[in-house]
């Protein structure tokens, strides 16, 4: 037996979790290195998993089945394609600069009783949620999927209730309550999401007899698992529906700007990079391999949705004041994007949506956690309280700056490639779908400049005087991002060949091919 | 030819034969080795009893509580054995002349009742909790019961340090009518082990220390409704004798096949008449709904639960729904699959109700252990989404229900216990508030507690839950599954509440303190929690006993 990479590369950060909570309460910073030690060697052993998946190779790679619940047909079985591998990889690298970013977030303020351990709670959350969020890009068993997507909520819950950003506009009391309520709020609708899949996984159960994505595969291609048109319409839509509030897709989405405004910048980057991710991962794997008739069938009313969720999120984002909801909103934009990419049921889309996924998740952690170190300088998330800050601290404007026109799709960074590939693809099969996403597009060049507009430049505000510019520990986050941003967005090759066998691969599970031009025929 | 039919040929034999009333009346064969489990706990009871009587006061708790552990174990001891010794599976049998199935279900209902009640019996010898009253430790319950609230008799009762160690005894007898009720194979039994485990059971919800007029308020009303739902249950097995001629399980199922022609001279007029047995069967399941606490039975379940000495409760919420479910379980399966036509749409609409009923009215509670009374009201509803799958994985999805449930239960009421200020346990939710920062590890372990009652993956709560779930869409009642997802769904709303209020609210200024236990509770909560994570990770093993268990014998 070959050496368990991708267990090692889920267990080790819940090793890490189990070590820093049991950091005693004096030695916080222990803890804190603890936790960023741990998130590097993490990162290393989802280097080597990246390092040995072969593009060209079988479609689950580095596989690994145990026995686990017999008696619900569970197996503990974890394989990765090319999506797998790189969303685990994006989650490897963003984790130790989450950390980074939130060095003193969970300081406690002042010395309590010595058995209340904040800090040490704060780290350990985090790198519980990195590890189930990895183990459930790698599971390839239903169940063992679901029971990761519904308990990653439980630490994520905690981080959001409890580390709130300390800059908030109102009292203590009334900052306290409205972070419970965006926990509350970001816990409920994703059980309720995560309840109505219960149904359909055992739904799913009943139907098939498995849980295993590779059995079910091979049954429906031979024949012997044939579902009747209205089962897997139902199960399609409860599997959807939990998929989409995690996303989040129109008119699942109202948690999400809570969410993301209550909780600290790097806890935003969490939810918004990598857990929401597994969101539209499982679409990809789950809802499309399992429920291809089925998805093809709801394909039009989600592109519609979708297109909804990009321009909504984008109207809604031009009208924000705090700053860290209007980047909730965007982020609301993107997902329309990478969801239209993936139900637009061509290999330019689906492989632009991957990309996007990867390329989402590092500009907004660079755009967020930029912000993130703005916010905690001034002690505001409104953007009126600010302006001229370019002049005080010009890198953190500039790194600000980079984040914001990734964030708008600018050639040259990462995210426009898989933009314009979801629009290329989303053109070619619905031009319509395609020409109202552009608007997308015009409007978050308009977000993001106000924005900068309004925060950065003009007069110097009093309150903005003599803030201090980015310190080591901030350039340390945020300079790697953007390397990696300008280099994907020059050079996407390697990414790109990773991520495309697995899109052919789930193209083929719907049977669908690119639509091909139509110049020659009409000659 | 089968054995049974040789038997008869016997018997009538016999019968021509001999003509002396004297030789045909026969001694009966009772299989004690098989009845140990129940024998142990009731001779210890009896022995109890009789060390309240000749023991002196000083030395009767140590001798109490050392009784009731060693006869819960042995019980339990005995239990593994018999089990060991294939009574569950190929050599499950009905004994005692037909009085009691030994079979998978029996066994393993009968083990995990012991368990249950052997951890809490920990939370009742507890004496740490309560601030000692003029130098004498005290545990949980009055210290004459039978002394008015608020006399002069009652003071000096306090002052002379006496305790109820009457608990224990009535414990064990609660205990025993528990281990015959889910083994009981014939109606009469059924209402005998009914009695025995619930007359002391409502004596035990009387005789709380602190708020004894509320403890006394919940017995008189458990009693009453409990009375009620004795002769609801009394009323439909006299029906069902008429209808089928016999109190006997098999006998009765024969009659509902039609397998049975004889009739009985007696009986002519009654016999067969469906009318008796609708009425019979619909009167005897009220009865076990009641035990239950389904909706619309329930009214009982929050004033009890609150008002019941919490160790108490923690034991009835959790032994009494072991044991009435196990009863209810082989009543629908052996009784009246015949009848499943008829039962399952009744059945259908209560787990309905009770689901929804039960996690909706949880919301708006602000006291934790009527919190917890609706929980509990809830998660008989999934259960008996569970008992209506009338499939074998039905049965064993609900005994691994059961088992799980009841660790978490024990372990929530141990924790409840724990959370106190001047007045006794705060038990009302607003006292909770911040909990989670002035004790972060009695708030963590009943979060837990909460996560594993609302199932969420990686605790035995989902794993039971799904199990319940599973086995019911596969016997074709998904739409009990979707009910189910939904109430969970509100369920989890107020589970979550309570979480956000330990850790999300800054602490009171005069907010409760968290009383340092002795080992017994920690021990119990401990249980529950080790339980709870290992059903919720690795369940496998218990799936397939509770699997290999889940067989009646006829």
């Amino acid at each position: 037996m070959s050496f368990p990479l991708l267990t090692a590369t889920a267990a080790l950060p819940a090793i890490g979790a189990v070590a820093t909570a049991a950091v005693p309460a004096a030695r916080r910073t222990a803890a804190k290195w603890l936790a960023l030690i741990f998130s590097l060697a993490t990162l290393v052993l989802a280097g080597i998993a990246l390092a040995r998946f072969e593009p060209g190779g079988a479609r689950y790679q580095l596989t690994e089945s145990h026995a686990w619940i017999k008696d619900f047909g569970v197996r503990y079985e974890l394989g990765v394609d090319g999506i797998g591998v790189a969303l685990m990889a994006l989650t490897a690298l963003l984790i130790p600069f989450v950390i980074l970013a939130g060095w003193h977030d969970a300081d406690p303020l002042e010395t309590k009783s010595s058995r209340w351990r904040p800090t040490q709670g704060f780290f350990a959350l985090i790198l519980m949620v990195e590890a189930m969020v990895i183990l459930s890009f790698e599971a390839t068993d239903v169940f063992l999927f679901y029971i990761l997507f519904e308990a990653m909520l439980i630490p994520m819950y905690f981080l959001i209730g409890g580390f709130g950003d300390r800059a908030h506009t109102g009292s203590d009391e009334n900052a306290a309550a409205q972070r419970s309520y965006a926990a509350v709020k970001f816990l409920l609708y994703n059980l309720v999401g995560g309840l109505v899949m219960l149904a359909a996984v055992i739904g799913l159960y009943v139907v098939a007899g498995t849980f295993s994505l590779s059995e079910i595969a091979e049954a429906r291609a031979n024949g012997s698992l044939s579902m009747a048109t209205g089962t897997e319409r139902w199960l399609f839509l409860g599997f959807f529906f939990a998929f989409a509030v995690k996303a989040p897709l129109w008119p699942l989405h109202t948690w999400l700007p809570n969410a993301m405004g209550e909780a600290t910048s790097p806890v935003a980057v969490l939810i918004t990079a990598v857990v929401d991710k597994v969101g539209t991962f499982a679409m990809l794997r789950f809802c499309l391999q399992l429920f291809p008739e089925a998805s093809k069938w709801a394909t039009p009313v989600i592109i519609v949705l979708a297109l909804i969720s990009i321009v909504y999120g984008a109207l809604l984002a031009v009208g924000q004041r705090d700053i860290k909801r209007l980047i909730a909103y965007a982020s609301i934009s993107h997902f329309g994007f990478i969801i239209l990419g993936i139900f637009a049921m061509t290999s330019q889309g689906q492989s632009g949506a991957t990309l996007y996924m990867v390329n989402h998740g590092i500009s907004t952690a660079a755009l967020m956690l930029v912000a993130g170190f703005l916010i905690t300088r001034r002690g505001s998330r409104l953007i009126a309280d600010y302006g001229g800050v370019q002049k005080v601290a010009p890198i953190l404007a500039g790194t600000f700056l980079i984040g914001g026109l990734a964030t708008l799709s600018l050639p040259g960074l990462a995210p426009f490639v898989s933009e314009f590939l979801v629009l290329v693809g989303a053109f070619s099969a619905y031009p319509a779908a395609g020409i109202i996403a552009t608007t997308g597009i015009v409007l978050a060049a308009l977000y993001v400049l106000v924005l900068y507009q309004r925060t950065m430049t003009g007069p110097v505000k009093a309150e903005v005087q003599g803030m201090a510019d980015l310190k080591v520990r901030e350039l340390v986050v945020v300079l790697p991002l953007i390397a990696l941003l300008l280099f994907l967005g020059v050079y996407p090759k390697p990414l790109t060949e990773i991520v495309n066998p697995a899109v052919q691969h789930t193209m083929s599970d719907v049977q669908k091919k690119d639509p091909q031009p139509e110049v020659e025929a009409a000659k | 030819m089968s054995a049974t039919a040789v038997h008869s040929l016997w018997t009538t034999a016999g019968g021509m034969a001999s003509a002396a009333p004297a030789e045909k009346f026969k001694a009966p064969v009772i299989e004690y080795t098989q009845l140990t489990p129940v024998l142990i706990v009731i001779g210890v009871a009896v022995v109890g009893v009789l060390v309240e009587a000749f023991v002196p006061r000083r030395a009767r708790y140590y001798t109490q509580v050392f009784l009731a552990v060693v006869a819960l174990a042995a019980a339990f001891a005995a239990v593994v054995g018999l089990a060991a010794g294939g009574y569950g599976t190929t050599k499950a049998h009905i004994a005692a002349m037909g009085a009691i199935a030994i079979d998978g279900p029996t066994l393993f209902l009968q083990g995990t009742i012991l368990l249950t009640a052997l951890v809490a019996v920990f939370t009742f010898a507890e004496r740490r909790l309560d601030p000692a009253s003029h130098g004498n430790q005290v545990d949980s319950f009055a210290a004459q019961a039978a002394s008015v609230p608020g006399s002069d008799s009652e003071k000096a009762a306090v002052r002379a340090g006496f305790t109820t160690t009457e608990v224990f005894p009535l414990v064990l007898f609660s205990v025993a009518g528990m281990l015959v009720f889910p083994a009981a194979n014939d109606l009469l039994t059924l209402f005998v082990a009914l009695e025995v485990f619930s007359l002391p059971l409502y004596l035990l919800c009387a005789v709380a220390r602190r708020k004894r007029l509320m403890s006394q308020e919940a017995a008189v009303k458990y009693f009453l409704l409990g009375a009620f739902s004795s002769a609801f249950l009394l009323f439909g097995i006299a029906l069902l004798y008429g209808y089928a001629g016999s109190v006997s399980y098999a006998a009765i199922a024969h009659v509902v096949d039609g397998s049975v022609t004889q009739i009985d001279p007696a009986l002519a007029d009654t016999m067969g008449n469906d009318a008796l047995l609708l009425i019979g069967g619909a009167m005897i399941l009220t009865g076990l709904l009641f035990k239950v606490g389904a909706v619309p039975f329930h009214m009982w379940t929050p004033d009890v639960y609150q008002g019941a000495p919490t160790p108490v409760t923690g034991f009835m919420a959790a032994a009494t729904k072991v044991a009435a479910f196990g009863a209810l379980l082989r009543l629908l399966y052996v009784v009246l699959p015949g009848l499943a036509w008829d039962w399952r749409p009744v059945m259908w609409a209560v787990a309905i109700v009770t689901m929804l009923g039960g996690a909706i009215v949880a919301i708006t509670q602000t006291d934790i252990k009527r919190l917890l009374a609706y929980s509990s009201i809830a998660h008989a509803g999934f259960i008996l989404a569970g008992v209506i799958a009338t499939t074998p994985d039905g049965i064993s999805s609900v005994l691994f229900y059961l088992g799980a449930y009841s660790f978490v239960t024990v372990g929530a009421f141990a924790v409840v216990t724990l959370v106190r200020d001047a007045g006794g346990e705060a038990t009302h939710l607003s006292k909770w508030a911040g909990l989670g920062r002035r004790s972060p590890l009695v708030a963590a372990v009943f979060a837990v507690f909460l996560l594993a009652f609302a199932g969420i993956p990686l605790t035995s709560g989902f794993a039971g839950k799904f199990a319940v779930f599973k086995a019911a869409a596969e016997g074709g009642a998904g739409g009990l599954v979707v009910v189910g997802v939904i109430s969970s769904a509100i369920a989890a709303f107020f589970y979550i509440r309570v979480i956000v209020l330990m850790f999300f609210s800054e602490p009171k200024a005069d907010g409760p303190t968290v009383a340092v236990p002795s080992p017994l509770t920690m021990t119990t909560i401990a249980v529950g929690v080790a339980v709870t994570l290992v059903l919720g990770l690795a369940p496998q093993y218990f799936l397939d006993l509770a699997g290999q268990a889940g067989v009646f014998v006829r």
